[in-house]
């Protein structure tokens, strides 16, 4: 079986660890530079991204991440994971900076602006219940990029090859379409497993 | 455009999932506020004395001026809570009008209602509330409250009261999931909860909102302890801006959460931090003085 880890400095974690279940994998969770051993992929969850920042860098997480994803090990970014991943984001210095996108943080306002909508997301067919959770957008993509869901104008879901990257919150409701996608995306990606 | 839905269950309950695992610390400044988010908080607190100068001070205890939150708000970019008086619509609104990310309905205010708590459900704003058993907390998620914390002895530094308030709770949400759906109705008349919060705690198998830890929390260890037990994350009031070092006290006690079962971790990181701020045994507080028994 496929085992996909989950960032847990804080935030999500335990919603996202379901959610791999549920679609098929095995759930690691993420807390140490030991942990990293032998995953197929990595969720980074939503949370603050100030916060695990911070502790990415005292637990000297940060490199070591950059360099599995450089390897070719799909990751995958809710939220706070989108803005790990992103290569630029608007007003300050960068993350893991490996997804060829720009992102904007707390860009659809506060949290009494949060909310909830039926999106649609390419070729998932019935729309999906994404919450918006004092959420960034992704501003503008690479050349590479394919863009999977727009709200408002905005980029809202897009992928960069092996890095999927999403505004809004999947781990907080019961459809786990998008997971599933990502744990399909990861099989595709890994020799010799079957999922 | 598809139309947007603000204030939902899931967006107000959600906001706290994605502080798990994390501290929310008390603040009454911008300066205090970057410390903060410095360290690693997840969100901040703003208020105008932190619970320890608000016993000392007595008197009646308010919401903030809001040019101190607004300034809090202005000086970060991670999530800003702030207190509104038990009962105190107006305050509350106000604090909603300000766009603060979350209300904190707390007992550490003197309240302005002592018979009845805001409907919560009526608010876009999500709201936390402090409890210290299934009762008040299903009461309070029944008003819609979207986060609890314990209530603890807030400005004691004394973990005594979160301890207590933390292992009953807990306690009382293991009975429920094992209860029988027949005995959950007379369960709801002896707690004085809501019969409808109780049968969504028996499906979920836990709380259906997050629930932290606070009052009293003083040290690294407190934090960790709080984890162990079962809190989805900490508060913590006094404790950081009333140390000795407010910075190392704030950056231990955000690591001390992510890592409490690192016991060497906790031991390295807990070492020359310095006095913690002093703390007041519970028993020799004087019944009025006891900030959890106000409104139940």
């Amino acid at each position: 079986m496929l085992r996909i880890g989950v960032l847990a400095l804080q935030g999500a974690v335990r919603e996202h660890v379901l959610s791999i279940e549920e679609s098929g994998a095995t759930a690691v969770q993420v807390k140490r530079l030991e942990d990293l051993e032998g995953l197929d992929a990595l969720v980074l969850p939503g949370g603050e991204s100030t916060t695990m920042r911070k502790l990415l860098d005292r637990y000297e997480l940060l490199e070591p991440i950059r360099k599995l994803a450089e390897e070719g090990i799909p990751m995958f970014g809710t939220c706070a994971g989108l803005i790990l991943l992103a290569r630029n984001v608007v007003g300050q210095e960068s993350h893991l900076g490996v997804m060829d996108v720009t992102v904007e943080r707390n860009s659809f306002g506060r949290q009494v602006d949060s909310f909830e909508i039926d999106l649609y997301i390419v070729g998932f067919g019935e729309s999906f219940p994404a919450v918006f959770i004092r959420a960034p957008h992704i501003v503008e993509v690479g050349k590479s990029v394919e863009v999977l869901a727009k709200h408002d104008g905005r980029i809202v879901l897009a992928r960069d090859g092996n890095f999927l990257g999403c505004s809004f919150h999947p781990e907080l409701t019961e459809d786990h379409r998008l997971m599933r996608y990502f744990v399909k995306l990861v099989s595709e990606t890994t020799p010799g497993v079957v999922s | 455009m598809t139309k947007q839905f603000t204030g939902t269950d899931r967006v107000k309950r959600g906001m706290a999932e994605m502080q798990k695992g994390g501290v929310i610390m008390d603040v009454v400044n911008a300066e205090q506020a970057r410390i903060a988010e410095a360290a690693g908080a997840v969100a901040v607190m703003a208020l105008e004395r932190v619970p320890s100068d608000i016993r000392a001070a007595g008197g009646v205890a308010r919401m903030a001026d809001p040019r101190i939150t607004e300034e809090v708000m202005q000086a970060v970019t991670i999530p800003v809570m702030a207190k509104a008086r038990i009962g105190h619509i107006s305050e509350a609104r106000m604090l909603e009008a300000m766009g603060v990310d979350y209300i904190d309905e707390s007992e550490v205010l003197t309240p302005a209602d002592e018979e009845f708590h805001l409907i919560k459900s009526d608010f876009t704003v999500p709201f936390v509330c402090g409890n210290k058993d299934l009762g008040e907390a299903a009461r309070r998620i029944g008003e819609g409250a979207s986060m609890l914390r314990t209530k603890g002895e807030p400005g004691t530094g004394n973990i005594v009261e979160a301890v207590r308030h933390l292992r009953k709770l807990n306690a009382q949400v293991r009975k429920i999931i094992h209860m029988n759906d027949d005995e959950l109705m007379t369960e709801a008349k002896n707690l004085g909860a809501p019969y409808h919060v109780l049968l969504e705690i028996k499906h979920l198998g836990r709380l259906p909102v997050v629930n932290f830890a606070a009052g009293g929390i003083a040290t690294p260890a407190d934090a960790a302890l709080m984890m162990e037990l079962g809190a989805d994350g900490v508060f913590v009031g006094s404790g950081i801006f009333k140390s000795d070092n407010p910075e190392r006290f704030a950056r231990a006690i955000v690591e001390a959460t992510t890592h409490y079962q690192d016991y060497k971790l906790l031991v390295e990181i807990s070492k020359d931090l310095g006095v913690p701020m002093k703390g007041i045994e519970i028993g020799r507080l004087e019944a009025s003085d006891r900030m959890q028994d106000r409104v139940l």
